[in-house]
């Protein structure tokens, strides 16, 4: 990956780029690929079919709304169709993740009124609903991957009640992704793919979030603001 | 003592403190121009860098080592806490211990690490602990039940604690960041430590639960007497306003509203500074 080292450009901008580059690193050290937006140059990205975050707060708790609308799609989806094999204890816990990811989804909704995006329609052809296996694994992705979501775009979020607000929703992310991990794998609850070296949590950019949830999703997501626009 | 301070006090003391440690500056873009050679593993030393070099590395002000000092205090605290339980002979189950707290008591070393890192010279000493709270909890070493309890105590109040001090970092993408990095992985102890205990008969989830009269459901009173509404105005557990809404009137899948437990599972809540430190400074010897 070529770096830029003479930009001289001054403001929020040349933060963000910077911090692009910076995280891709950690990207391609849990083999995702980083090349999304890490040279890119700033300019702006003209939204085709799909739909957009928007840029500023907004933009970022679009952003989450549409992680949180995946997220509790999924689980009624687990909860109607429970899988093969499911123990009491797994759907106690797998419907209250349900009910939380509900919440969140629901929440975001309410908070940004007339600014959200439109209700997403997901597509998880590729998840085999009656098998414990997929249904464990692709619970696993979806909360480690909003964890680091939500760690990466915090520093992009101005007011400081929103900032709480995803605070406040992260950390419920990461008991949920400790429980599934463990679910699979008892004691994988920190395991190196998604803690480094020095017991700090990965995190990922939009950029590099957004291709992911669109696996899942009909309703394509860009953010242009972040560099990041659905092919 | 207020470890999580840190970047509050860095601010009152340094107002300039965001101009230095923004990317804009030109120690910053350094950092980032050799970053892409730079693996995952080295980012915090990365970050020590960052310190040394928008304060330079003999002109830090002592307000600023004094909070980061604050701060290497509670991780020393959780460390110690962590040490010791593993030190005790026949306290915490082998296969426990292989699953759960080697994995727990690594991360709380590597935090303290990471933080003598970025300290460097500057770093304080481990000062002395008493694990028993002042005689709270005088069997802490000898009875598993109660380390597990403390342990679920210390995780939690450190959740809450990095998540009460985000708005300090507001923008600062390079230590906010790595704050919300040791928040999610003390939110996975919380959650991996509150099942273990569920493992062994508490009646206790993974993520805090809670109803209109009741803030806390770890069962133990003197953290409880705690996490009531905190001196900076931050609300209790069981809060369920959420940004202006109530969010038990939001849909469930239950119907038009949401059950109040399930609200309050869904958020949880910062802790201020003051609070804090009261549940903590007992823990000091």
């Amino acid at each position: 990956m070529k770096t830029e080292t003479e930009n001289n450009t001054v403001g929020p901008d040349m933060a963000r780029r910077s911090f692009l580059r910076y995280a891709g690193i950690g990207a391609a050290s849990v083999g995702l690929l980083a090349a999304t937006a890490s040279c890119h140059k700033d300019h702006a990205v003209t939204p085709s079919a799909g739909i957009d975050v928007g840029a500023g707060d907004t933009g970022i708790l679009n952003f989450a709304y549409a992680l949180e609308q995946l997220e509790a799609a999924f689980y009624i989806q687990v909860i109607a169709t429970p899988y093969t094999g499911m123990s009491p204890a797994e759907l106690t816990a797998l419907t209250s993740i349900r009910d939380h990811e509900i919440l969140h989804r629901n929440f975001f909704k309410a908070a940004l009124g007339a600014s959200a995006i439109q209700s997403l329609t997901v597509d998880f052809s590729s998840i085999d609903f009656t098998s414990r296996t997929s249904v464990l694994a692709q619970a696993k992705a979806f909360e480690d991957t909003g964890v680091m979501a939500y760690d990466g775009a915090g520093y992009l979020i101005q007011n400081p009640t929103y900032l709480t607000l995803a605070g406040k929703i992260v950390s419920v992310e990461a008991r949920h992704a400790a429980l599934i991990r463990d679910l699979i794998t008892p004691g994988s609850f920190v395991a190196s793919d998604v803690i480094d070296s020095n017991g700090l949590n990965n995190s990922l950019t939009i950029a590099q979030v957004l291709p992911i949830a669109n696996t899942y999703l009909k309703t394509k997501v860009s953010a242009a603001s972040y560099n990041y626009k659905a092919s | 003592m207020n470890l999580f301070k840190v970047i509050e006090e860095i601010e009152k003391v340094d107002p300039e403190f965001n101009e230095r440690i923004s990317p804009r500056r030109d120690a910053i873009k350094n950092i980032t121009s050799f970053g892409s050679k730079v693996a995952i593993a080295a980012l915090p030393f990365a970050v020590a860098t960052i310190f040394k070099k928008a304060y330079g590395a003999s002109s830090t002000p002592t307000a600023v080592n004094d909070v980061l000092n604050f701060a290497l205090t509670l991780e020393y605290l959780e460390s110690y806490f962590y040490n010791q339980g593993a030190a005790s002979s026949g306290l915490i189950p082998a296969a426990d211990a292989t699953l759960y707290f080697n994995q727990v008591q690594a991360d709380e070393n590597e935090h303290v690490a990471f933080l003598k890192s970025v300290l460097g010279s500057a770093a304080i000493a481990s000062p002395s602990f008493d694990l028993t709270a002042k005689g709270t909890f005088p069997n802490v070493l000898t009875n598993y039940t109660t380390f597990l309890a403390v342990a679920n105590a210390f995780e939690d109040t450190g959740v809450r604690a990095y998540k009460g001090q985000a708005v300090n970092l507001i923008g600062n993408q390079v230590v906010l960041t790595a704050a919300l990095s040791i928040h999610a992985v003390e939110a996975r102890h919380a959650s991996a430590i509150r099942s273990l205990r569920a493992s062994y008969g508490a009646t206790i989830t993974p993520w805090i639960t809670g109803s209109a009269s009741v803030s806390n459901d770890t069962g133990i009173a003197a953290i409880n007497a705690n996490y009531g509404a905190g001196a900076s105005g931050y609300p209790a557990e069981n809060n369920v306003m959420q940004g202006g809404v109530d969010v038990t009137t939001l849909a469930s899948a239950y119907g038009s509203t949401t059950p109040y437990n399930v609200a309050c599972e869904a958020f949880d809540e910062p802790l201020d500074m003051t609070t804090v430190v009261n549940i903590v400074t007992p823990f000091f010897a």
